[in-house]
């Protein structure tokens, strides 16, 4: 027989499958390499203790934390997650257990601590298990039940799905990002664009995105519709994992030797091309209520904003914290307007405290909150009452998404977030000149840095 | 292998993009079991739903109904508020899969839309996929359920399968797939 090329998302799912080609419309069963809850874990207990499994199927496969109500907001929190922690005890699943004071937003810790890697199956009771794609993962939601029965058995059925592209040409400019990219290509497709189908990034405006940015975009494929979203594996992505900061216990590094592997084939079938010129780009911004609802943001400027939200797992890594410092640096947030700020994970915190990075922040007038998802989904850290406005880095903005059903709520990049805070209505961050951000070196030393030099060293 | 195939109620209209947050809000994420979920579930799109549905309405919806989260609390909101079966232009995928898990059928039928309105009595046969509105007498064919999923709605959902996969439940044989009761 003769082998079609294939696109990445169709070469992890048909390894998984133990086949040598699959196509989209094929039903396969596949073997799960990661298996990530969070407090839906809370809600995998009934199923599988119903299902009769007599262990978990993987306990080395298997990734829990605590980020949505964190800590505990109220009583059913609490007891949502003393009975994780109960399940975590009763079926061995200590070893990749984050519980609160070791935890972040669970898509954040599937990347920087190494579960996602190339060519790996990811799946994840949170609809934004799309993010860990950008490590060239075939990595995608579901629900508690299903997990369930990936906890019993390791195994799911999926269907193979159709593919987009996503080509971004040219280099971005200064202060625009990855999330002015992927606002732009939602506003192309719909929320409903990419309905069961996998987004694969590509082009040299995006293989040239360090990892921190890639994983804004897959993130958000979420917000089309899209079974998940991926970047083809390469050096920036390798290096990523050969660097990790905190790896998870027994973590080893990927073999590189794999990386052509993990790419799209060159014949490979797409069926439909999205092309988005990276140079021309303006920041974009979604306004209510609905992610696909996106404008250059010079057309919505001037919108006062009662609430700024730099945060979730979206945009809320060091970088994007690093990005939105330097438009705080020796400002004040000014009367009206009220900055909640939470990093994306546990480690981002503490070295946000170490290097003196909170201090940017609340010298500002802004409040640090722990890394929590609170405040994104309306739970808990910072809601809106009826007509008040929030601009977020997040990546929704339905009714009711932060609070009361007549909040509005614009969804933005760090910068443009930033420099809207410090405003107090939405701005085009490309108006107003970031500064150096100063950073406390080990020495205890303090220094300013210009932002693009860090974000370099970031890279 | 028994599965009830045909529905007949009255009909709830909703908009295309009812998004989780709609069905169920995240202030009532803490809420797991569907009867609690069901006191409060599409608050978000129609807030009188809760308190007038009767249990074998039928919801029809437009497109890319349940976009947005993988919260289950969406699927077993609308069986807590006893509506037996859900029938949309098209669903998005984390919530389609939600609801099959956990034994709600879902229908797809294009065209659904235009040919309901709000209180319609309609019967929804889930293994032609056909709608049919009893006021009008007119109907539209939509996609019927796939056997696997079928095999699911007839087991109560996933967790029945899993048993049987673990060789603890009886797996149906295959002549039984054809035993369907209609009601």
């Amino acid at each position: 027989m003769t082998f079609m090329g294939m696109t990445l998302a169709e070469k992890i799912l048909a390894a998984k499958a133990g086949k040598d080609q699959v196509k989209p419309g094929d039903l396969v069963d596949v073997t799960v390499d990661v298996a990530m809850s969070h407090e839906a874990c809370a809600q995998i207990e009934k199923p599988f203790e119903a299902m009769g499994a007599k262990k978990v199927w993987d306990p080395d496969k298997v990734m829990i934390t605590l980020d949505h109500w964190v800590p505990a907001s109220d009583e059913m929190s609490a007891a949502m997650h003393r009975k994780i922690r109960g399940f975590v005890d009763k079926w061995g699943l200590e070893k990749h257990f984050y519980d609160i004071g070791h935890h972040g937003i669970c898509h954040q810790l599937l990347a920087e601590k190494g579960f996602c890697q190339p060519g790996r199956l990811v799946l994840g009771t949170d609809s934004h298990t799309n993010t860990g794609g950008a490590l060239g993962a075939f990595s995608a939601g579901v629900g508690p039940t299903e997990m369930a029965a990936i906890f019993a058995t390791g195994e799911i059925w999926l269907k193979v799905p159709q593919n987009i592209q996503v080509v971004v040409n040219g280099t971005l400019q200064d202060r625009v990002y990855s999330k002015d990219i992927i606002l732009a290509a939602i506003k192309e497709l719909s929320t409903s664009g990419a309905r069961y189908k996998a987004v694969e990034f590509r082009g040299d405006g995006v293989m040239s995105l360090p990892m921190w940015q890639r994983l804004t975009l897959t993130n958000m494929t979420t917000e089309m519709g899209a079974k998940t979203g991926l970047v083809a594996a390469d050096a920036t992505t390798y290096n990523y994992l050969e660097t990790l900061s905190d790896p998870h216990i027994d973590y080893k590094a990927p073999d590189r030797a794999d990386m052509e592997k993990w790419r799209s084939d060159d014949d490979a079938i797409f069926q439909e091309t999205l092309v988005i010129d990276g140079a021309d780009l303006e920041p974009q911004v979604a306004a209510p209520f609905s992610p696909d609802n996106v404008h250059p943001v010079s057309e919505v400027e001037g919108v006062h904003v009662d609430q700024v939200f730099i945060g979730s797992c979206t945009n809320a890594r060091w970088e994007d914290l690093l990005i939105a410092a330097s438009y705080f640096e020796g400002e004040k947030v000014p009367r009206g307007t009220r900055v909640i700020v939470s990093p994306a994970s546990t480690n981002i915190y503490n070295r946000a405290l170490k290097e003196g990075l909170i201090e940017t922040f609340t010298e500002a007038g802004a409040m640090f909150l722990q890394s929590t998802c609170g405040p994104c989904f309306g739970a808990q850290g910072g809601l809106l009452d009826a007509g008040e406005v929030c601009a977020s880095t997040s990546n929704r903005n339905f009714v009711g998404r932060m609070g009361h059903r007549e909040g509005r709520v614009y969804l933005m990049s760090p910068a443009t977030a930033a420099a809207s805070a410090i405003a107090g209505e939405i701005v085009d961050p490309r108006k107003v000149n970031p500064k150096k951000v100063r950073l406390r070196g080990p020495d205890g030393a303090t220094k300013a840095h210009s932002l693009n030099k860090l974000l370099e060293v970031a890279a | 292998m028994t599965i009830r195939t045909r529905f007949r109620g009255r009909a709830w209209t909703f908009a295309d993009s009812i998004d989780t947050d709609m069905i169920v809000p995240g202030k009532y994420l803490t809420r797991l079991d569907p009867e609690s979920l069901g006191e409060i579930v599409l608050e978000g799109a129609r807030p009188e739903f809760a308190k007038e549905v009767e249990p074998g309405d039928i919801i029809v919806a437009g497109d890319n109904f349940g976009c947005g989260s993988s919260r289950e609390h969406a699927p077993l909101g609308i069986i807590g508020a006893k509506v037996p079966v859900v029938v949309a232009e098209n669903f998005a995928r984390i919530f389609y899969r939600n609801a099959i898990n956990v034994g709600l059928p879902v229908i797809e039928a294009p065209g659904v839309t235009e040919l309901v309105s709000d209180g319609d009595e309609i019967i929804v046969d889930i293994a032609t996929g056909t709608i049919e509105n009893i006021k009008t007498g007119r109907a539209v064919v939509g996609t019927p359920l796939p056997p696997n999923m079928q095999r699911i709605i007839a087991a109560g959902g996933l967790v029945g399968i899993v048993r049987q996969k673990l060789g603890l439940d009886p797996a149906p044989s295959e002549e039984e797939d054809a035993d369907v009761i209609e009601l």
